[in-house]
């Protein structure tokens, strides 16, 4: 098997080093573990599993008598429903107490875990892996096996996305993974198939709406430059509606329920952030309660207008010149700006920004590996209460070391400014983690950590913001890349 | 001088990486084994550490691991006070478990030492040694029968496998004091080292206390003894046993230290069978009982192929075996190998009989843990990235000894984990070798023959059968015992097949290899 195919024998390799550090991973308690009545995340995905299988699917995103949606009422799209539906007939078949209707609330024991710990496993083989190999075959075909494979490694390796789905709990491998399958075919001229795939991918999670205005952007640029520019956006509308359509076709019946489903979806009664984020409008309060000054309707006007105009400019430069690559840092400065301006910003949409920001690890591995390291202790506060603390710590070191490899095999010189400033700025941010657990805050400032560490990040990643607009509007016509059909 | 460690320290950090990820898994009795002995060791008075037995742990180890326990409960007690309390029996409170997790990592800074002074050993003899110290790093740092035993299961292999390391580096360096030392320092830590102790007291005494009249030391003509630093040796051994069962004897307790480190009333086998010729042997016996009751030629007694466990084995058929016997095997298994290294006393055939003991020892020795066979795994690591005619043998010993380690972890989680770490690390090594080859073209090939290929393929499907099957299939449930059996015969056939690929090379093969 090596002689013959030395890639697809190391593609493996990497494959099974990245399964076991999951697998690893998966040891770690979940979100929740052992907190009564609430729980977490990983009791609100079980629970899911309980009310799409034994519920009819007209009861899933409604308050009635069988389903409270106090406890963790369903608020992702419906493909997110389907997926708890199958996970919950596989749950049914391996013991029927897991997915009770009312008497499996709460309900932890060592195999459930295990069952649940695989599914996400599982998704993540399916969904993501696959889609990082595509990402990596397709878009750099002409490169050598060594980059090819590196990249792969520092892409399945990237600590905060392991963190969430196989320690806090979550599947964003799913969504995640079928937005990449998306850039992947767009890329790749097979428009189509990706906007179906980016469909699929927003209606798993909303939060992808984040990614959705560079699609848009890109396959109308492409379109535009095209030979029957109306023929394609009309094919590529109805790709979408009928993708849409397919999903929603349950929910359709009738007026109420499809707006129930947005209404689950998109809570805006909710306030302007929940909980200390790496977000502008967080950091901004520090110094000025902006709720107490302004109403919550204009609060509402005030993050629409500001994300609307942060998004705008690198919109119309992907607009203006539509490249894979531009598309790529597009769709980051659109996450970024998503995440650092817009309302009930929760800190784990900080991943959605760490998928375009890894796949420029080709092109810009320093910042790729500062980027994973920030995104991945940005989320410190959260992780501490998951008791994630330590995962973080080893999976960031080992994400580190990977990406000095990378950088080695790309053959980079990180100059002494980048060391000096990479050194200054995540030194402060991990100082103030680890500060977290060794002084107790002051009585006047509880929350002071989770806050510094908010702010901390908050600070990179509007520098973040500021570097990739830079690089988006000095980008060339088509970089070093050859895809399929050019 | 430090930058080109950085490939070693890189592959350690990595390597601690998942050991700290690792910390939750599923951790065996010798979790409170070792917190038993940082109890006994911080609050029981010195005169009494062997005596102590309100828990069943009760120390048998030598006297310098009782004082590295003793050195950790200082810290231990500051971290948490209960750790350290004699009648907190199985106290594993999340301080407790992250401290002796810890404890394990930050030994193996000690592996990590051995490695570089090995890697740096290597850059003064070889050219071409980027590739050897990657190729040593990964096989020894991330050694996933290391990562099983000591990280999951829980043990301090990782520092002590260090210390062997290192005495066998000085060896290969010609610094014979400190490797005789070191190798003594290393048995007053963990007896078992025993096992491979023949070859470094055959080749000390021939390459350090004997001159050949020619003045090359490899020649066989007549030799003259020399006892000066005969006498240098035997005072540094000697004040090193000295300082460790020194307190011991002052009290007159020497007899039972013995008794605890040297318990033979336990039985021919361990509770699981350690892959060597007596689980064949017992195998064999069963059989022939089995088939013997049948055919109505045996009287049919209480134990079938049901038991297995600790104590007593009593064979049917074959005759039954005393620990003499398994001495006098070992030592006769040792002669050939320990005559060629007396004959012809370079680094690089200690090194190959210090394997061959370990594996006679391991083979034939009584009462022999499975976890003895990284005596053979982890020393062979350092043979084979210098004489890679040995990556064979390598292959099959690596594959059979990790396997044999997998009954220690038998909850559903961590058997996921176990069969990952080791692909992982399969496919590690066989990758590094194939560059290696690749890149300078040899022509012995880096190819499993296919008897070998098939016979890992059958221990594949035996661990298939034993993880998924046995349970599944009812009537078999009776024999509890089958999977395990099965394991430890199947892995039997491998190390032994490695032993004998291994014997014939050091026996038969004239090239001199630098080591």
């Amino acid at each position: 098997l090596f002689e013959h195919t030395p890639a697809l024998y190391s593609a493996i390799l990497v494959s099974v080093v990245a399964f076991t550090v999951r697998t690893c991973v998966s040891l770690h308690p979940y979100s929740g573990a052992g907190k009564p009545p609430l729980y977490g995340d990983f009791e609100a995905q079980r629970h899911w599993m309980e009310i799409t299988y034994n519920l009819p699917i007209s009861e899933w995103y409604f308050n009635t008598s069988r389903n409270n949606l106090e406890h963790w009422g369903l608020d992702y799209p419906p493909l997110t429903a389907y997926h708890s539906w199958l996970c919950g007939a596989i749950s049914f078949q391996l013991d029927p107490h897991w997915v009770a209707l009312e008497t499996s609330r709460g309900h932890e024991s060592y195999a459930h875990k295990l069952f649940m710990r695989r599914t996400v496993l599982v998704t993540d083989l399916l969904l993501y892996f696959t889609a990082v190999w595509a990402f990596v075959h397709v878009l750099f075909r002409t490169q050598p096996v060594t980059h090819k494979v590196g990249l792969a490694a520092v892409l399945l390796l990237q600590p905060g996305l392991i963190l969430i789905d196989h320690g806090h709990f979550q599947y964003n491998c799913a969504s995640l993974g079928l937005a990449l399958w998306g850039i992947v075919a767009v890329s790749s001229h097979f428009d189509l198939l990706g906007s179906v795939a980016f469909s699929l991918a927003l209606n798993f999670k909303q939060m992808e709406l984040y990614h959705s205005v560079p699609f848009f952007c890109y396959l109308l640029g492409k379109a535009l430059r095209s030979r029957s520019p109306t023929q394609k956006v009309t094919l590529l509308g109805i790709t979408v509606v009928t993708t849409f359509g397919v999903l929603w076709l349950p929910f359709l019946a009738d007026m109420e329920t499809a707006l129930q489903v947005l209404r689950r979806q998109f809570p805006f009664e909710r306030g302007l952030y929940e909980d200390k984020v790496a977000n502008v409008w967080c950091t901004v309060s520090v110094f000025v309660k902006l709720q107490r000054l302004l109403s919550a309707a204009s609060v509402l006007r005030l993050t629409l207008f500001t994300t609307v105009a942060a998004i705008l400019p690198s919109s119309w430069a992907l607009l203006r010149n539509p490249t894979p690559y531009t598309f790529i840092l597009a769709l980051g400065n659109s996450s970024l700006a998503f995440f650092l301006f817009s309302f009930q910003v929760h800190e784990k949409s900080i991943l959605l920004a760490a998928l375009p920001l890894s796949l420029l690890a080709h092109w810009h591995p320093f910042a790729s590996l500062w980027f994973g390291v920030l995104a991945s202790f940005s989320m410190y506060p959260l992780l501490t209460r998951d008791r994630l603390a330590l995962p973080c710590w080893a999976l960031s070191l080992l994400f580190l070391m990977l990406s000095l490899a990378f950088l080695q095999i790309r053959q980079r010189r990180v100059s002494p400014h980048q060391k000096l400033l990479f050194a200054g700025c995540v030194g402060l941010l991990l100082a103030t983690c680890s500060l977290s657990h060794l002084v107790t805050p002051p009585p006047k400032y509880p929350h002071l950590f989770p806050l510094a560490t908010s702010v901390v990040s908050c600070v990179q990643l509007l520098g973040f913001l500021g570097y990739l607009h830079y690089l988006q509007f000095t980008a060339g016509d088509g970089k070093d890349i050859k895809t399929h059909n050019e | 001088e430090n930058m080109k460690n950085t490939t070693v320290i890189l592959v350690f950090v990595v390597a601690t990486a998942v050991k700290i990820l690792l910390i939750p898994a599923y951790k065996s009795t010798d979790f409170e084994v070792h917190r038993n002995w940082l109890a006994i060791t911080h609050s029981v008075p010195l005169s009494r550490w062997y005596y102590e037995d309100t828990s069943q742990w009760t120390l048998d180890y030598p006297p310098f691991f009782a004082w590295f326990e003793w050195g950790l409960s200082q810290v231990a007690a500051i971290v948490d006070p209960e750790i350290v309390r004699v009648d907190n029996l199985n106290y594993d409170s999340a301080t407790c478990i992250l401290f002796q997790r810890f404890s394990v990592m930050v030994a193996d800074l000690i592996l990590l030492y051995a490695v570089i002074e090995y890697c740096k050993h290597q850059r003064s003899i070889d050219k071409q040694h980027e590739w050897s110290s990657l190729s040593v790093s990964i096989l020894v740092l991330m050694n996933c029968g290391l990562l099983i035993v000591d990280h999951i299961h829980f043990q301090y292999n990782g520092f002590l496998y260090g210390i062997l390391l290192l005495s066998v580096t000085r060896m290969l360096q010609d610094r014979y004091g400190e490797a005789a030392c070191l190798f003594a320092a290393l048995l007053n830590f963990k007896h078992i080292f025993i096992y491979v102790a023949p070859a470094y007291f055959l080749y000390l005494l021939r390459k350090h206390c004997f001159m050949s009249s020619s003045g090359s030391v490899n020649g066989i003509h007549t030799r003259r003894f020399l006892p000066l630093p005969f006498i240098q040796l035997g005072i540094l051994v000697v004040a090193i046993f000295i300082a460790s069962f020194g307190p011991f004897i002052y009290q007159g307790q020497l007899g039972q230290v013995l008794s605890r480190l040297f318990p033979f009333k336990r039985g021919l086998c361990h509770a699981y069978w350690a892959p060597n010729f007596w689980a064949m042997y017992n195998l064999l016996d069963k059989l022939m009982t089995f088939f013997g009751t049948i055919l109505g030629l045996a009287p049919s007694s209480g134990s079938g192929l049901a038991s297995g466990l600790i104590g007593e084995h009593y064979h049917q058929v074959l005759p039954s075996v005393s620990p003499l016997v398994t001495m006098v095997i070992t030592a006769l298994t040792m002669t050939p190998c320990l005559a060629k290294l007396w004959l012809q006393p370079t680094p690089s055939h200690f090194l190959k009989a210090l394997i061959l003991c370990a594996y006679s020892s391991f083979l034939f020795g009584w009462h022999v843990h499975e976890k003895a066979i990284m005596m053979i795994i982890l020393p062979m690591c350092f043979l084979v990235v210098k004489d890679h005619s040995y990556f064979n043998t390598f292959l099959l010993i690596s594959t059979s000894g990790h396997i044999s380690l997998f009954p220690l972890l038998f909850q559903p989680a961590e058997t996921l984990i176990k069969v990952c770490l080791f692909i992982a690390y399969s496919m590690m090594t066989f990758a590094l070798f194939k560059i290696r080859s690749q890149k300078s073209g040899w022509t012995y090939g880096c190819t499993l023959s296919p008897f070998q290929l098939l016979y890992i393929v059958v221990l594949v499907l035996v661990q298939v059968y034993c993880t998924f099957l046995h349970g599944g299939l009812g009537f078999l449930k009776r024999y509890e015992f089958l999977p395990l059996l099965m394991t430890s015969v199947s892995c039997a056939v491998g190390v032994i097949w490695s032993w004998v690929l291994c014997y014939h090379d050091f026996l038969a093969n004239q090239k001199e290899c630098v080591v």
